[in-house]
């Protein structure tokens, strides 16, 4: 039986560009909701083009209306067979201080992975600066941390002139951008089955207990801890969550002991990663505004004690904040099976 | 849901119904992208030319915004253009490509930042050699972005509407002169060997002027094999309009209904 196209595509054509109408409802408006009698109709609007799908593939030989067909019953199955949630629209307060807290500590175990990952990249660091400080030189990326602590804190302290006079916005921009690049980074080479981001994690764990060693040898400690923490107690803990991010990406390509395919466990995972990506993003826009506004500046412009106070009040604060945050609502929290 | 040799998506539906999607290549892909590098060359341009009047006011605050306008829309681009295009940048909108989820479903916020962001792996070490090889290796010609975030990048080529009425019609088909014959055609064709027939003339200009003759030639023969019309009704004809009044009478069968009936009236 062949069918006879023009009259089948005359009887059929209302149907198809009524189901287009209803499409184009559902994809303009996330929010659009419709009642059951409205769903039924869409059903039945999706069943009958299905069923049209199907003549027009065995009865006749019409490659537009075929492909038309086909567009529009893959636009109406990613509808009728998803089951995720909606989008919701944002509301930013509420993604910030509820939806990512809750997402931190839902994978918190990736968390920890990435804290223990980093302490042994700073012993290692620490040990190599201790047992062989001619390693300085290959450890450190930076040229300004190179050189003899002890006179970069008397060059600093004595330093008349404010090197970043004219420059603090840019520096403090350059900062926000690359390390959310380095952020980013991190996560994105969780797709090597996390081998990327734990080299990553372990590599600045390296410089970090290097640089530290390094000026507690030379019992420049508290221009250390005032030099690092005002902009470390934030930039430190965004790179640990972006490791925590490519760490639940590596565990669910390596998948073990769950019983789900690989498309799903990505998709399981995946509105979690970029939420703690986001969440990084603005964590590292306050960092590099703390590092070029207060933490380039020593004493006798701010003492010490003034730089580690306000650093360690922002740490307690960024605890509380991650782990107290948004908990009023106890199953947001609860760990998921099947994720991290 | 499958994906054969020829670049193709088959997802079936739990109602039966199979529908295919045509998978982007690497290159298309990557001139998808050049045309995208370009337009986010053209908006940091646009934006370091609109912030550079903050310099007014503060140079230095101009400069700092001005910098992070290019890394938002650096970004940026592809998450709000995907977003809002419902998986179409300009690049894929020129050449007809759009970002999909890989079973079919609606395409997620987060599968589009995702892949949007891996870009800095699938860059590694240089010009998207790694996205390229894996797009190459990849069944469904995924990058490393779409493979963390289950999408596929598949192409709509336009095809050119089968103008019929110009093809089949407004001609004189000497075949109708015999409905009953006309009849056991239309009854004895198959459906793949109609398709053969309209995809023949549909495509007839595209052919080399020999083997244009030598197809219908195959086509009729094969035709004529399944029923055999008298002499007057096929003399002076050629093979390919042989074939034009078979498919007129394959697919426009209702010319052949309103002949019956009006032979019938007459009767």
């Amino acid at each position: 039986m062949i069918i006879d196209l023009q009259k089948f595509i005359a009887t059929e054509r209302r149907h198809w560009a009524e189901l287009e109408s209803v499409l184009d409802k559902f994809e303009e408006d996330p929010g659009f909701k419709p009642g059951l009698e409205q769903l039924k109709h869409f059903h039945y609007l999706y069943e009958r083009t299905s069923a049209d799908l199907a003549k027009i593939a065995t009865f006749a030989s019409e490659p537009e209306t075929r492909r038309y067909l086909e567009a529009l019953i893959a636009r109406a199955y990613g509808e009728i067979l998803e089951t995720r949630e909606k989008p919701h629209r944002l509301v930013p307060l509420h993604w910030l201080f509820n939806t990512f807290p809750q997402t931190f500590r839902r994978h918190i175990r990736a968390f920890w992975l990435s804290v223990a990952i980093t302490i042994v990249g700073s012993l290692f660091g620490g040990a190599a600066i201790a047992f062989d400080p001619g390693a300085k030189s290959v450890i450190m990326p930076f040229e300004h941390l190179q050189g003899d602590p002890r006179e970069r804190v008397a060059r600093e302290e004595k330093a008349a002139n404010d090197r970043l006079d004219s420059v603090k916005g840019t520096f403090s921009a350059f900062l926000m951008t690359q390390n959310t690049k380095v952020s980013i980074l991190t996560l994105a080479l969780g797709m090597t089955w996390g081998v990327g981001t734990i080299i990553m994690l372990f590599y600045n764990g390296v410089i970090l207990g290097a640089v530290v060693v390094d000026y507690m040898q030379a019992g420049e400690t508290g221009f250390l801890v005032g030099w690092l923490l005002p902009h470390g107690s934030f930039e430190i803990p965004a790179i640990l969550i972006a490791g925590q991010a490519g760490l639940m990406l590596g565990g669910a390509l390596v998948g073990w002991g769950r019983r789900v395919s690989l498309g799903t466990r990505l998709r399981q995972i995946s509105p979690d990663l970029v939420t703690l990506i986001f969440g990084v993003a603005v964590l590292l826009v306050w960092a590099g505004f703390v590092e070029a506004f207060l933490s380039q500046y020593h004493e006798p412009v701010i003492p010490y004690w003034v730089k580690i106070s306000f650093g360690a009040v922002e740490l307690c604060l960024l605890a509380l904040f991650l782990f107290r945050s948004g908990r009023q609502s106890r199953s947001a929290d609860t760990p998921n099976p099947q994720g991290n | 849901m499958r994906s054969s040799k020829t670049n193709t998506l088959l997802v079936k539906t739990p109602e039966g119904i199979a529908f295919s999607l045509l998978l982007a290549g690497p290159v298309t892909r990557f001139l998808a992208w050049a045309v995208d590098l370009a337009c986010i060359g053209v908006l940091c341009s646009v934006a370091g030319t609109l912030l550079g009047f903050l310099g007014l006011i503060n140079f230095d605050f101009a400069r700092a915004i001005i910098a992070l306008a290019y890394f938002v829309i650096q970004i940026g681009y592809g998450i709000v253009m995907e977003w809002f295009w419902r998986g179409q940048t300009i690049g894929k909108r020129l050449l007809r490509l759009r970002v999909m989820d890989a079973h079919g479903l609606r395409l997620q916020f987060s599968q589009i930042a995702i892949r949007n962001l891996l870009r800095f792996v699938d860059m590694l070490p240089s010009f998207y050699l790694a996205g390229g090889i894996a797009c190459l290796v990849s069944r469904r010609a995924q990058r490393i972005g779409d493979l963390a975030a289950n999408t596929i990048v598949v192409r709509n080529p336009k095809i050119g509407e089968p103008d019929l009425d110009q093809l089949l019609s407004g001609k004189f088909n000497s075949l109708r002169e015999h409905p009953h014959l006309a009849a056991r055609l239309h009854q004895r064709v198959s459906p793949g060997e109609a398709r053969v027939a309209l995809q023949a003339l549909l495509r007839r200009d595209e052919l080399d002027a020999r083997a244009r003759v030598e197809l219908f030639e195959e086509i009729a023969g094969h035709f004529r094999t399944l029923v055999e019309f008298p002499p007057e009704a096929v003399e002076g004809i050629t093979d390919e309009q042989y074939v034009r009044n078979v498919a007129d009478i394959l697919f426009r069968p209702q010319q052949v209904d309103r002949k019956e009936k009006a032979q019938a009236a007459v009767a």
